[in-house]
């Protein structure tokens, strides 16, 4: 779908992108901190993704952004002009709202005119844009119907057009994909990202599943309880969590508990119990540190591997995905270990019961602030 | 199994519709079965209704008085229920429990109390005097206008209720999402909210208009006899004219007038969407 979808697709009008400032915002429900100053830049024609569990605040921070949430305090500017005050509709924002919020009584392209509608194109001068709009996501041919007669995929595209055909300065979507099928979300994963990239517009988006975080952001913001986490490009997020709720997180993670032991230019070693870790970076000696470890950086295998990291371990359980193994080591020394092989490569047998050897490079783990 | 259990629950509703038979689906086919036997046989008593200008005049006055009715009840009744959806959940119980209080006063208290209010020499136009405004006292009772004001507080519930409930269910985000795409406050209610609201908009009309149609009590005491509605004077007819056959023509032609109400608003409108059965 998504391959015809590109090649038939209309070419988007060219449009001026928008860079978003957040300065100290915070947000006080009572006595609780929806948002705690929180400040964050967006440049102009990126796409930053909102990260972070329920209640961390993501759609308080979106909200504030949109005009809906007055903030406690702080400020929010648009191209450094303040819009803190500014009531919704006179910021121009496209927004994609968590369920879409399609007017029920509405058809498709009558929901899809209202923005031009309030700002006074009639709907026969308004039928050109609309038109684009639902083709730029496919809609053209249920242009009649009521919303309710759509599928959640194809609402979810109607709610986009709808907030795409005045031009917005900004688009603003509230997890508008989950509440579809895992399949239908991946191809529009894939739309999603190809529409930010052709139309240029500055995207925030907010989700609290990290693949979809990590598949299309140019930045994710991590948030817990209100505050901001870490923030960075998915790679860097990924490979270098700064705390173990980023490496919690965003993606897996096996954390080692130990104490650092001197070392030289290549690293450090670190004591975990009986055994000695080979861990790279640097280190102040007789610290205590913790390390992250992703479960596919961990190599398994019958003997004894010719890595700096080496532990035996026997098979506690496993998971078959298809395309990988997830395997439960016990280890003994460093407790279980959860283990990722792709299973078309997959060297040992993986049964319940069976001896085996993990082993790792001292670079594939990270070092974290417990948190 | 299945059935038999469906059977007893059928079972459950028998007592009612036998009462429902007993007491009212037959008194009504005896309406209107003297409708057009009193004094004899045929339809001379609805030819009445064409031809006599004293019945015109008070089924005018009574489809007057109900619209005007209708019209205000359900404006307030809007307002009411808007601001019920708004507030936070303890005003919104004391507003509730607001108006089904009034539900618990009978008619007759309340029409009472609005003549206290309304009469020379009363509240309302003493407190007037007394501050200068009028010299005389207003003619505010035994009139049109306060037979509308002791109909539109009665029936106030009446239109609250089915707003408030169809409203409550109307979901805050659409008026939000018309207001990020660009609507003012204005816009968004006009565009979205008050179509969604609607169902509850056309339950409230049609029930106030008929329950004001044969409405009795407020009209008699409140209209002192100088305006006089159709349900009064089909009274008059029975108790003290003793014209059964137009007291029964005219009670007929009440209730064709209800159904006439229903099939024309069904032309328009799904009823059973409005009324909650699907
Ligand atoms: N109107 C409100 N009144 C009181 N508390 C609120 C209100 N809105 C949000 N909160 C609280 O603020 C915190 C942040 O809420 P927010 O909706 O921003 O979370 P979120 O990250 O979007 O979560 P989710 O992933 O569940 O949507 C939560 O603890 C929530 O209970
Ligand atoms: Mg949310």
């Amino acid at each position: 779908m998504a391959e015809t979808a590109l090649a038939s697709r209309p070419e988007p009008q060219s449009r001026a992108s928008h860079s978003l400032s957040i300065r100290s915002l915070s947000k006080y429900y009572g006595s609780l901190a929806a948002v705690d100053d929180v400040s964050l830049e967006v440049r102009q024609g990126r796409f930053l993704t909102l990260l972070g569990p329920s209640g961390s605040g993501k759609t308080t921070i979106l909200m504030a952004t949109a005009g809906f949430v007055q903030p406690s305090a702080g400020e929010i500017l648009l191209d450094d002009k303040p819009i803190t005050n500014l009531p919704p509709d006179k910021r121009n924002f496209g927004m994609v709202f968590q369920g879409y919020a399609l007017f029920p009584h509405m058809s498709v392209e009558d929901n899809i005119w209202f923005p031009l509608r309030v700002r006074g194109v009639s709907k026969s001068a308004a039928a050109k844009s609309v038109a684009t709009s639902l083709e730029l996501v496919q809609m053209a041919h249920l242009a009649k119907r009521l919303p309710t007669q759509l599928s959640g995929g194809q609402q979810q595209r109607v709610a986009l057009a709808r907030a795409l055909v005045f031009q917005p300065d900004l688009l603003l979507l509230d997890e508008p994909l989950s509440a579809l099928d895992k399949k239908l979300r991946a191809d529009l994963q894939w739309e999603l990202k190809s529409l930010h990239a052709r139309l240029g517009t500055t995207f925030i988006y907010v989700t609290h599943d990290q693949e979809e975080a990590l598949s299309m952001s140019d930045e994710i913001v991590i948030l817990r309880d209100g505050k901001i986490e870490q923030q960075g490009d998915p790679v860097a997020l990924y490979e270098r969590p700064a705390t173990r709720f980023v490496a919690d997180f965003l993606g897996k993670s096996n954390f080692i508990r130990g104490q650092s032991a001197g070392g030289d230019a290549q690293g450090f070693r670190v004591k975990a119990g009986e055994v000695t870790l080979h861990q790279a970076g640097s280190q102040a000696a007789d610290q205590p540190v913790l390390i992250a470890l992703r479960p596919e950086k961990l190599s398994v295998t019958r003997a004894r591997p010719d890595l700096p990291n080496a532990i035996p371990g026997r098979i506690a359980a496993f998971n078959y995905y298809g395309s990988t193994f997830h395997l439960q080591v016990e280890t003994g020394a460093l407790g279980d270990l959860i283990v990722t092989v792709p299973a078309w490569k997959c060297e040992i047998d993986p049964a319940i019961g069976n001896e085996v050897w993990l082993g790792w490079e001292p670079d594939a783990s990270v070092v974290v602030r417990d948190n | 199994m299945l059935a038999s259990q469906r059977h007893t629950y059928w079972l459950l509703i028998v007592p009612a519709v036998l009462l429902m038979l007993v007491f009212y689906i037959y008194p009504l086919i005896q309406v209107l079965w003297i409708s057009v036997t009193e004094p004899y046989f045929g339809l001379q008593n609805y030819e009445a209704l064409l031809s006599r200008p004293l019945l015109h005049r008070i089924w005018l006055t009574t489809l007057r008085i109900c619209a005007i009715t209708t019209i205000i009840t359900v404006t307030l009744g809007y307002l009411v229920a808007y601001a019920m959806a708004r507030v936070g959940e303890r005003q919104r119980t004391t507003m509730m429990f607001c108006i089904l209080l009034t539900f618990w006063l009978s008619v007759l208290i309340r029409a009472f109390a609005w003549v206290m209010l309304l009469r020379n020499g009363g509240l309302i136009n003493s407190a007037l005097m007394g501050l200068g405004i009028i010299d005389g006292d207003l003619p505010l009772l035994r009139n049109e206008f306060a037979v509308i004001v002791g109909m539109v507080h009665f029936m106030m519930p009446l239109a609250v209720l089915p707003i408030y409930s169809n409203m409550s269910g109307i979901d805050g985000r659409y008026v939000s999402a018309a207001r990020g795409l660009g609507a003012s406050p204005w816009e968004a209610f006009w565009h979205i909210h008050l179509p969604l609201s609607k169902p509850g908009l056309i339950a409230a009309t049609i029930l106030v208009f008929v329950f004001s149609l044969g409405f009795f009590i407020t009209p008699a005491i409140l209209g002192g006899g100088k305006v006089v509605m159709i349900s009064e004077y089909i009274q008059v007819s029975f108790e003290e004219t003793l014209r059964w056959g137009q007291a029964t023509m005219l009670a007929s032609s009440l209730l064709f007038a209800v159904l006439l109400t229903l099939a024309l608003v069904a032309r328009f409108v799904d009823l059973k969407k409005v009324f909650g059965a699907r």
